[in-house]
């Protein structure tokens, strides 16, 4: 009784100071801005950037391996969060904020066979089993992830029309001398 | 204010704003005409700041002078009349009087020609109605604010009565050059004026109201002043002539001396500031049961033939107002509004709205753009911004797209009163560049919010892909444990039978011994 307590002590105590050790010694640095990076992304997974999901991308920003213009759907807004997180400067005029495009469904080749609403990361896609389906303007993030499972080819990405509402003006021209 | 800044203002008056030559008359001097009603007019359904009305009418039908045609949606909106008899003949969009040229939905009423009024509803005592119901019955008349703004009066109204308001300051400052609409109502029709702030003033519970009109409107103060004779709560009050007076804020401070804090309102001082001709359109409103379906408006600019102010129907097109006062020569430049804030006009097939003031038809002379120069850095902008910002630092820093940095400069107090791009010597646009990164802030901010929602959205639909599992899960080990109980009842249900065989079979067995 006495004995079989001591050894698992023992070997308790061991085991334990050897995790601690290894852990201590053979320790992976992490990050820690990923997970903020990771934050500060929309997490929608979609895969525009190359990288596998949101997640995949915060850890090549932070190492420095992509810039902070990379995610598509986050635009201009982002990129400008990141950097400023990051304290790097970003060049935004690469970043087209101008054409954000969103999925439409063409209604008159539509089967209504479901495969693009499994894919959508937002649900934006509406519809049933032999229902037209529609997209969800204000849900869409553009990812693009419907348009290889449609069957029929109807999801098509189109620009995000512009209304007066979204109208911008544009940057002066001229004064390169200076600006 | 600090007490240096206190002793420096002591020793140099206020120097905010610039003296553009007026340019008002001769064309305030001239009555009002009529424009003669055009063969079509199209009204939009987006004349306010806000959502756009919703059509309650129906392609094909017949309309009276004066019926809804678009009600109001969601908290802010306006709703929208018909500005003659007619027929509805498309709802579709049209050019919109904007720069950008982009389009809008619209009503299209082809006019019957006879200008016939819906039945107005019964003329009451406004005065014997609750505060709420004026605002109510203004609301319905679809009154937007028609210094510029557009924003709906009727929410204005009820701020008053929420924010606790005691003073109503009436905006007849008309500031920007060449405009004189407001100049000619207060002339032509002081008393209707008067009545419509009486109704104001029942409406929000101010207890006085102060009308500011700049002096070198002299025929208007003294229409204004014999108008108001008789009430003691309205006083009529001159301020110097200084663009930009009409801005609320600084009308506010020249009537009361006091200052409007940057991130504040007029509102949170107990005053809200109205325009003259919204005046006029309560007292529409609410006397003869009219909704805003016309206005005054001010054609002037070198490539008139007949300058003056011209009664227009909402919806009548720029070109039909410009063929019926003629022009001299083709203008360089379509103007709507001022010269210092309105909007460059694509082309002259856009309706006159709700909010027009103004429409200039400048010759190449008078819009002469020259090509801009380096910034000597003379802070003559400086001098002249009404809000005390400095244009040539955020400028600056907009041309390198350093929003943020033009932020901190005060960007967000920038009022785009134009101030800055007139004193300029090197003929920067710098308004353009504030209203630029304005709307790149804007659009930026609408980014973050689609962001937002989208990462809401994402997360909501791996929660729910993660019930769908477990409900799967649980519903598998349901049947499962189903198809469990019911393989024992059929086992169960076979030892019976089988032991009930087994004794039929010793019963046979026996009788066959027997036998």
């Amino acid at each position: 009784m006495i004995s079989a307590i001591l050894s698992l002590t023992v070997l308790g105590l061991v085991l334990g100071f050897g995790l601690g050790f290894a852990a201590k010694m053979f320790a992976v640095a992490t990050d820690a801005r990923v997970a903020e990076i990771e934050a500060l992304m929309p997490g929608t997974n979609c895969g525009q950037c190359g990288y596998p999901g949101c997640p995949g991308a915060a850890a090549a920003i932070a190492a420095g391996e992509a810039t902070v213009t990379i995610c598509p759907p986050g635009g201009k807004a982002l990129a400008a969060a990141l950097a400023a997180r990051l304290g790097v400067a970003a060049d935004l005029s690469g970043v087209s904020d101008a054409g954000p495009k969103i999925a439409t469904i063409a209604e008159e080749i539509c089967i209504g066979c479901c495969r693009c609403i499994k894919e959508c990361p937002t649900d934006a896609i509406v519809g049933a089993a032999k229902q037209i389906h529609a997209v969800m303007r204000e849900a869409c993030t553009g990812c693009g992830n419907c348009i290889d499972r449609c069957p029929t080819e109807a999801v098509k990405m189109q620009p995000v029309p512009v209304t007066l509402q979204h109208w911008v003006w544009p940057k002066p021209q001229a004064e390169a001398a200076w600006a | 204010m600090g007490l240096i800044e206190k002793v420096f203002s002591l020793l140099e008056p206020a120097h905010w704003g610039v003296h553009p030559a007026d340019r008002k008359r001769p064309a305030a001097d001239v009555p009002v005409r009529g424009l003669p009603l055009p063969a079509r007019l199209y009204v939009p359904l987006q004349q306010h700041i806000g959502a756009a009305a919703r059509p309650v009418v129906l392609f094909g039908q017949t309309v009276l002078k004066g019926q809804l045609l678009a009600e109001a949606q969601g908290a802010t909106s306006a709703a929208v009349h018909a500005p003659t008899s007619g027929i509805v003949s498309a709802i579709g969009d049209i050019s919109a009087p904007h720069p950008s040229g982009l389009s809008f939905p619209a009503v299209t009423i082809e006019a019957d020609g006879d200008d016939r009024w819906a039945d107005a509803g019964i003329a009451v005592d406004p005065f014997g109605l609750p505060p709420q119901e004026v605002a109510t019955r203004v609301a319905a008349a679809g009154v937007v604010g028609l210094g510029g703004a557009t924003f709906p009066s009727a929410l204005k109204l009820g701020l008053g009565l929420r924010a606790k308001i005691h003073t109503l300051i009436i905006n007849g400052g008309e500031c920007e050059p060449y405009l004189s609409c407001d100049d000619r109502l207060m002339r032509d029709a002081p008393d209707e004026i008067v009545d419509g702030i009486r109704i104001m003033l029942h409406a929000t519970g101010a207890t006085k109201a102060l009308v500011g009109i700049e002096d070198n409107k002299p025929e208007a103060i003294a229409a204004m002043t014999a108008a108001a004779r008789d009430f003691p709560a309205i006083r009529i009050a001159s301020v110097p002539a200084r663009y930009p007076m009409g801005s609320e804020k600084h009308l506010f401070s020249a009537l009361t001396g006091q200052e409007v804090p940057a991130d504040g309102r007029t509102t949170d001082l107990g005053a809200l500031v109205h325009n003259v001709g919204t005046a006029w359109a309560v007292h529409e409103a609410l006397r003869q049961g009219r909704p805003l379906v016309e206005r005054i408006v001010t054609l002037n600019g070198g490539a008139i033939d007949m300058p003056g102010n011209i009664r227009v129907p909402v919806g009548a097109l720029v070109a039909d107002v410009l063929a019926f006062v003629g022009l001299k020569t083709e203008p360089a430049r379509l103007v709507m509004g001022g010269p210092m804030m309105g909007n460059r006009l694509p082309h002259a097939r856009v309706p006159v709205v709700k909010g027009t003031s103004g429409i200039l038809a400048l010759t190449a002379n008078e819009a002469a753009q020259l090509d801009p120069g380096p910034c000597i850095r003379c802070s003559s902008c400086v001098r002249a911004c009404p809000v005390g910002l400095l244009p040539l630092e955020m400028s600056a820093r907009i041309g390198i797209d350093d929003l943020n940095g033009a932020v901190a400069f005060g960007l967000k107090d920038c009022i785009a009163c134009g101030c800055c791009s007139f004193v300029c010597p090197s003929r920067i646009p710098l308004v353009h560049y504030f209203n630029h990164a304005k709307g790149e802030l804007a659009a930026q901010g609408r980014a973050q919010l689609r962001n937002e929602s989208a990462k809401r959205l994402a997360a909501a639909r791996i929660e729910r892909l993660a019930r769908d599992t477990q409900e799967k899960a649980a519903a598998a080990a349901r049947r499962k444990a189903e198809r469990a109980a019911q393989k024992a009842a059929e086992k169960a249900a076979a030892g019976t039978t089988a032991a009930g065989a087994a004794a039929e079979a010793a019963q046979q067995a026996s009788k066959e011994v027997v036998a």
